[in-house]
């Protein structure tokens, strides 16, 4: 993002407390994380300090630090999901991608998260990849399903 | 000359309406919630509106909201001119299109591949199939909240105000502040995000406190793993939870109003944008509101994902861009709340009551339900039943009731129901009788909450239920508070312990200790409710946890570091897919000899058996099982 990215995104806003979390929504939605460099423009903005931006941003989930893969993957780990089975998914895909959750993998292909809720919980397990979401998952239709994304 | 304009209005929207049900041309409703997305709705609406491009049929498609059998999507409904609306379920694109065709291209419409109708004229087209309503799991409900839901175009506000909307709003203006407030306490109104507080007794301790501003904040913060009533609610008719904020907002004195809502609802916040601004073209929204000297404005914050956020507090502190903590009470919110000023939260399906409650009368709404529980409840019921999906029902309706009869029950034995979500408690079958109310959940050691129902069967381990349960509260748990933050996360450790086979006879009794000292101890909602799920599984399922420790046995075969995979040499065909999937290679074996599976490389990952019962040559010739070790095997 340049410095009129951040004006451009600034400029919607008065400058108010109750203005940082829609600030950070709003500058994660275009880079896709929340850079070092995004922290300091957002605390020269609203005068509040660095430690105390992030601060507020690790303590919800929404917010990442490190830059997204291209594709996003999000497994549903909701009690529905949980109970058929989301949590056999989430360490399928730990382990065909090598990574942990909340991490992206080295080529930068996919991102993985665990997310409460999608709620869509009467078609569980539920796993989304960027917008498609797939209902009724299973580990060999999962593997097939991620050759679609490249 | 208040009313007049809004009447005005809503006489239009009805002759519009009204022009729509006596349609010139086929109408196509495409249920495109959510959950209908997830199904597949997207495809299918897609496909409807190529083959109407292709062959030239001219139908208007419009997009309506969950209806509620999650089951039955995507759910396509035709209705011809002059015909009842015809319900078509678990529609495919191939059959959209296929559907399309008939209906409008040939004089045989296929109506008897319908699920149900909506018309009541009689004709042929209503005799082959059943009211839809009169389905097994819409009969025993009651649509309250969700009468317009999946029924009307949600983006539009005329479906909406030819339905009767904002009636509810014109007669409170008549009622005056006072006046709304009296016949929300006559309707019994509890709140309905969890605790079951009445209503109007916080509004009227906010309408009477000092502040030069109020607030009102709608709470769509759904957090619970597992719920989705509010995300359908708004959206399927996101006005009538609008309505309800301007009537609550009216009565309680408030002149700014927020919802906050989860940043994982981008459909429900995208109709609820489109909403406002209809509102504003409709002079609902502004300064001196239809002539009435009511001002009010909505604004939307998107939550940034935090379950602890729920909590009026913590959701307030959110509001403010802070972390969201929350504090210790009183000052109530009522009194004191965002930004010092006296604050109302209301829960979603709170609001979208109120609109019923002042568009009918208290009488009318005391009729459903129990002696002081009265009016409709929504829930998501979901699990291992056969009819998941959205439903309203009366309170004081039998769980029985509502898991057999709604639900259609359990493939395989029923084992237990979690209801309040992860706040909740954990019910067996000896409760299956009792009235779904708040005081009778709360004796039984649950909560009502904000209305998850997860139905278990005995392929469900209560003790890793209760394990995910508080491993869910113990990551959220702010971590202000040393009860909720360090005892949750002891009671995740021993409940560990005990699914990976190395719990100790002690186990139980500190877990009871432990969640009760919690229980006391914690500051907020979250902490006070996290023991509940493994308090109420020790008191009602205290067997399964014996043998999880005594025997390290799991007898719904879940816990994975108990079980093992094997592979039975009388059925396996020896087809070798088992073979390719194995991402360890743990099983080996030539062509057509039965395969073997190595015990010290298996990672139990699931891939073999999905294949194996897939094939429908070798079916269940990988089976998982627990086995029970006796003491001496385990000294050994």
């Amino acid at each position: 993002m340049s410095t009129d990215d951040y004006a451009l995104v600034f400029s919607a806003f008065a400058g108010e407390g109750g203005d940082l979390i829609p600030i950070l929504q709003e500058v994660q939605g275009r880079l896709g994380y929340i850079s070092e460099e995004a922290v300091k423009k957002v605390s020269h903005f609203l005068k509040v300090s660095e430690n105390e931006i992030f601060g507020v941003a690790s303590f919800y989930s929404q917010f990442r630090f490190v830059p997204p893969g291209r594709h996003s993957i999000k497994v549903c780990l909701g009690t529905a999901c949980h109970v058929r089975g989301g949590q056999i998914l989430t360490q399928a895909l730990e382990r065909q991608l090598g990574i942990t959750s909340g991490q992206t993998t080295e080529d930068r292909r996919f991102d993985l998260q665990r997310v409460a809720c999608l709620g869509c919980c009467a078609l569980a397990p539920v796993v989304a990849i960027d917008k498609d979401i797939y209902s009724r998952m299973t580990v060999i239709r999962l593997k097939a399903t991620l050759n679609d994304y490249e | 000359m208040i009313m007049n304009s809004l009447q005005a209005l809503r006489t239009a929207a009805r002759e519009q309406w009204d022009l729509l049900k006596n349609n010139q041309v086929p109408i196509i409703y495409v249920g495109t919630a959510s959950c209908g997305r997830a199904a597949g709705a997207l495809a299918v609406l897609d496909s409807i509106k190529k083959t109407l491009e292709e062959k030239h049929f001219s139908a208007k498609v419009i997009e309506v909201g969950c209806i509620g059998p999650c089951y039955l999507e995507p759910l396509v409904d035709f209705q011809l001119p002059g015909r009842p609306r015809m319900c078509h379920a678990n529609v495919t694109p191939e059959k959209a299109r296929s559907l399309v065709q008939s209906y409008l291209g040939s004089d045989k419409p296929p109506v008897g591949l319908a699920v149900g109708h909506y018309g009541d004229d009689g004709s042929e087209f209503t005799q082959k199939v059943p009211r839809f309503f009169d389905l097994p799991m819409l009969k025993p409900q009651v649509r309250v909240v969700l009468r317009n839901c999946g029924l009307i175009d949600p983006e539009e506000i005329d479906h909406y105000l030819a339905n009767d909307g904002y009636l509810g709003l014109s007669n409170a203006f008549t009622k005056g502040p006072e006046g709304v407030i009296e016949e929300v306490k006559e309707a019994g109104l509890r709140g309905r995000g969890g605790a079951g507080f009445p209503t109007y007794r916080k509004w009227e301790i906010c309408r009477n406190a000092p502040g030069e501003i109020k607030y009102l904040i709608c709470n769509a913060d759904e957090g619970d793993p597992g719920a989705f009533m509010n995300r359908s609610l708004l959206e399927g008719d996101p006005h009538s939870v609008l309505e309800g904020m301007l009537i609550a907002a009216f009565a309680i004195g408030a002149s700014r109003g927020y919802i906050y809502i989860r940043a994982e609802y981008p459909l429900a916040i995208v109709r609820l944008k489109k909403a406002l601004t209809q509102m504003r073209e409709y002079g609902l929204l502004g300064k001196n509101i239809q002539g009435s000297g009511f001002d009010f404005e909505i604004t939307i914050k998107e939550g940034a994902g935090a379950f602890v956020c729920g909590e009026e507090t913590a959701l307030i502190a959110s509001i403010e861009g802070k972390r969201g903590m929350p504090k210790s009470r009183p000052p109530f919110p009522a009194i004191a709340g965002l930004h010092g000023m006296p604050t109302i939260i209301n829960n979603v399906e709170t609001l979208g009551t109120l609109p019923n409650i002042l568009r009918n009368g208290a009488v009318w709404y005391r009729q459903f339900g129990i002696q002081g529980n009265y009016g409709t409840k929504t829930f998501s019921l979901v699990g291992k039943v056969r009819r998941p999906g959205l439903i309203e029902v009366p309170l004081g309706m039998t769980l029985r009731k509502i898991i057999f009869d709604v639900g259609g029950g359990t493939a395989k034995k029923f084992k237990a129901v979690q209801t309040g979500g992860p706040s909740g408690g954990c019910l067996s079958d000896e409760f299956l009788d009792m009235t779904v109310d708040y005081e009778s959940l709360g004796a039984a050691g649950s909560i009502m909450g904000s209305g998850g129902l997860i139905v278990m069967d005995e392929d469900t381990c209560v003790v890793d239920l209760a394990r995910y349960f508080l491993d869910f509260t113990q990551k959220e748990s702010c971590g202000k508070c040393s009860a909720c933050r360090v005892g949750s996360r002891h009671l995740v450790e021993i409940l560990e312990r005990i699914t990976k086979g190395q719990g100790e006879p002690d186990d139980l009794a500190k877990l009871q200790n432990l969640g009760e000292a919690v229980k006391r101890g914690a500051l907020c909602g979250l902490g006070q409710t996290a023991p509940n799920p493994v308090l109420t599984t020790l008191r009602y399922f205290r067997p399964e946890y014996l043998v999880h420790v005594a025997e390290k046995y799991c007898p719904a075969t879940v816990c994975r570091e108990l079980l093992e995979y094997r592979v039975i040499p009388e059925k396996c065909t020896g087809c070798q897919r088992c073979v390719s999937v194995c991402p360890t290679g743990a099983i080996t074996g030539p062509r057509a000899e039965p395969h073997n599976l190595d015990p010290s490389k298996c990672i139990k990952c699931r891939a073999c058996y999905e294949i194996c019962r897939f094939d429908a040559i070798a079916g269940d010739a990988i089976v998982i099982r627990s086995r029970r070790r006796n003491s001496d095997e385990q000294r050994a």
